[in-house]
């Protein structure tokens, strides 16, 4: 690649030339050499695997069928149906309990943090306690505890705690009331993305005649369309509530044991190092920021609103993103109680079909196409948030 | 509001101060009330109620509190797992010098040669320790090694050897040369885009089936290659950082000064580096420590896995709340010390840069 920069005439080729030394050049093609040979006898210990087992190598494996059952997905899934299949479970698995945790473990951060900076001496000890209780203890330990005390503290179906009406806390999940489906639902749900097509598609007009909306009519024009046709579907609302028959609970919204030990153990120790991130967001804003803004004869909330706030997130908004990341990768340590996402799909496919390579690399690139894909998203958020440099 | 900044902190001030405002004082109320509301029921288990001395878990049968007999009795399986029961002084006295010379590296005092030497000697004792083979000492199997020396093995070569990658990983990073610099990209990138699960399970998995045979490592081997394999990835990243924010004058001195490649990365430019990034290394030691406990998921017996393996013992059923408060403690203590020194090497750090100045 380089050599014909070294025969070119152009100028910058021979810029290159110069400046790449020999023995530099040598030390890469040494090195190059060595990555194939390496590369090269992978690939040579790993046929020679292949041919023991008999079977055609590489992912044509994913059409043959699994003989496993998974314990919840989000698509319908049995025995006999493909690997690709259970693998898209799995990867489905991987984002709702990802999701529920990103969400979940940053309004927990987000009181915590709070609660440290609260002018209350004893909550900002009691915050404190629980991020260094919380983060010094290996996530693995706490889901295992999590997943344990929801199978073996809970009691049987039959003697259910019920905190509250309409909820059931059992060895065997918890249940909770869900929101009935209805057809009105789906109108509302293209009348919400209509409503968020028509404000970004107002604001990029408005954007173009240097003007801007305001915030509340940006919210009424995405939240008033599902609402008006909620309201003209005569606002249909009723509870599936979990109700015993058998021996189980049937209606409602059902978690299971494993999915609500990933849930918890994700949220309480993401939300220790969330808070961390919150707090030394909320207090780099420059103690000056909010005496300017008092000193403007702005109020407090407006100062919080106006000032604080927006600077936080610019601060927070990196760290975040590896938090959001770290806890979309450490939901795989679910292969240790048996929830059923990506590394536990591929473990169970691995054991029945002997590929380990090909699963190994189907868990790799999984998790780096959720990473790039987080990475992208929260990239396009930091360059809103961060100063805009004209 | 009085915005008055108290002057004196007696403890009728901080109690004034904190009933000031009515959020304050609500807040302190709040906490208070269920400080207490918790505190005797959790009390009351843990100590007043618990069972601490008996034969068998059918005497905690009726106990409503606590049964840390349990923990009394399978405390020697929890933290040394299947290393022989009269051997496992060694296990405990090769972990303590492997301990105490990881605290004298993390004290700067302390680099020099001297240490270099300690390091040699200390590691011959430690493997003399943990294996045997001389006489006096019977041999144990690396099999057999567990519990909580196996966690601080990993995670003091796990980090160690990761650190030693990392430098050439980093200077690969910052080269100039295209193939080393996409090489190392590649490599910290893809590592880092993956659960440390899935480079323990490609470790544990792969190995054996590219290496041939007889060079095989054992479990601790492989599981130990792939917390390397991964931490070095995190450790390279951190260190470029404190390349980076060398001053070019650094890099450019040692140019007029007519030092090579080697001499000033060697003598100039890692020594600084490696102190500005000494806070986060440390803090990676304490991931470290903690990713450890995953080697449980590929059949290892470390802290978490002999807790679990307590627990499966018929005689005693039921009491993972103990077994799981215990080494959650053990845990919380070695990473808030780690936390606390990284804390205070920092500090000192900073203080005698800035009294350079």
């Amino acid at each position: 690649m380089r050599s014909g920069a070294l025969s070119g005439s152009l100028p910058f080729g021979a810029r290159l030339a110069g400046r790449m030394r020999q023995r530099e050049v040598q030390a890469q093609i040494v090195f190059c050499v060595l990555l194939a040979a390496l590369v090269w006898g992978f690939i040579q210990a790993a046929s020679g695997i292949e041919g023991r087992g008999g079977a055609q190598s590489g992912f044509g494996f994913l059409r043959e069928h699994a003989s496993f059952e998974l314990g919840e997905s989000l698509i319908p899934f049995q025995a006999g149906d493909t690997y690709f299949r259970a693998f898209l479970v799995g990867l489905l698995n991987t984002v709702k309990v990802a999701v529920c945790g990103i969400i979940l473990s940053t309004i927990l951060g987000l009181v915590i943090a709070l609660g440290q900076l609260s002018p209350s001496i004893l909550a900002a000890r009691l915050c404190r306690l629980y991020v260094e209780v919380f983060r010094n203890m290996p996530l693995l330990l706490q889901l295992i505890f999590w997943h344990t005390f929801l199978l073996r503290g809970l009691p049987a179906v039959r003697q259910a705690l019920s905190p509250v009406e309409g909820v059931y806390l059992t060895n065997r999940g918890l249940y909770v009331p869900a929101i009935a489906p209805d057809p009105a639902y789906l109108p509302m749900l293209l009348a919400l993305v209509a409503g968020l097509a028509l404000s970004i598609l107002l604001r990029h007009m408005a954007r173009q005649r240097d003007g801007v909306i305001a915030p509340k009519w940006r919210l009424a024009m995405i939240f008033g369309p599902p609402l008006a046709v909620f309201l003209a579907y005569g606002a249909p609302f009723s509870l599936d509530m979990p109700a015993l028959a058998g021996f189980n609970f049937k209606g409602g919204w059902t978690l299971t044991p494993e999915f609500a030990a990933m849930v918890i153990g994700l949220t309480l120790y993401t939300a220790a190092f969330n808070a961390e991130i919150i707090r030394a967001g909320i207090q780099g804003v420059a103690k000056g920021q909010t005496e300017a803004g008092l000193s403007l004869g702005l109020r407090r909330s407006q100062i919080m609103r106006l000032i604080v706030i927006p600077q936080t997130f610019r601060i927070i908004t990196p760290p975040m993103t590896n938090s959001y990341l770290s806890l979309t990768k450490e939901s795989s340590l679910a292969v240790a109680i048996g929830y059923p996402e990506v590394v536990r799909v591929a473990n169970i496919t691995l054991s029945e079909t002997n590929r380990s390579i090909e699963c190994i690399a189907l868990i790799m690139i999984i998790y780096l196409m959720l990473s790039l894909l987080i990475s992208a998203l929260l990239n396009v958020v930091n360059a809103r948030v961060q100063m805009q440099h004209r | 509001m009085t915005r008055a900044a108290p002057i004196t902190s007696g403890f009728a001030d901080i109690v004034r101060s904190q009933l000031r405002s009515p959020l304050a004082a609500g807040l302190n109320l709040l906490v208070l009330l269920a400080f207490i509301a918790i505190l005797k029921p959790a009390l009351d288990w843990a100590v007043f109620d618990a069972v601490w001395r008996r034969e068998s878990g059918a005497a905690c049968d009726g106990a409503t509190g606590a049964c840390w007999a349990f923990i009394g009795d399978k405390m020697r399986l929890i933290l040394f797992g299947r290393f022989p029961g009269p051997e496992q002084w060694r296990a405990a006295a090769g972990t303590a010098v492997l301990v105490g010379l990881v605290m004298a590296s993390l004290t700067p005092s302390c680099w020099g040669r001297r240490l270099v030497w300690s390091w040699g000697a200390g590691l011959i004792l430690y493997f003399v320790l943990m294996a045997g083979g001389l006489p006096g000492l019977p041999k144990v199997s690396s099999a057999d090694w567990g519990g909580l020396p196996l966690t601080i093995l990993l995670t003091v070569f796990g980090s160690g050897l990761g650190l030693v990658l990392s430098v050439p990983v980093a200077l690969a990073r910052q080269s100039r040369l295209p193939v080393f610099r996409v090489a190392a990209t590649v490599y910290i990138e893809a590592v880092r885009g993956v659960p440390l699960i899935s480079v323990l399970f490609m470790a544990s998995i792969l190995l054996p089936v590219i290496l041939p045979e007889g060079l095989t490592p054992g479990g601790i081997g492989r599981a130990l290659t792939g917390i390397v394999i991964f931490f070095a990835a995190y450790m390279a990243e951190v260190l470029r950082g404190g390349l980076q924010s060398l001053p070019r004058g650094q890099y450019e001195a040692c140019a007029a000064l007519g030092l090579g490649y080697v001499a000033t990365m060697a003598k100039v430019i890692l020594p600084q580096a490696f102190v500005i990034v000494l806070p986060a290394i440390v803090n990676m030691v304490i991931s470290a420590l903690k990713g450890t406990s995953l080697v449980v998921i590929v059949a290892m017996m470390d802290l978490l896995g002999t807790t679990k393996a307590a627990l499966a013992d018929p005689d005693w059923i039921g009491f993972y709340v103990e077994a799981y408060v215990f080494a959650g403690i053990i845990y919380g203590v070695m990473c808030g010390g780690i936390s606390w020194y990284g804390r205070r090497i920092e500090h000192r750090f900073v203080s005698s840069r800035e009294h350079k100045k």
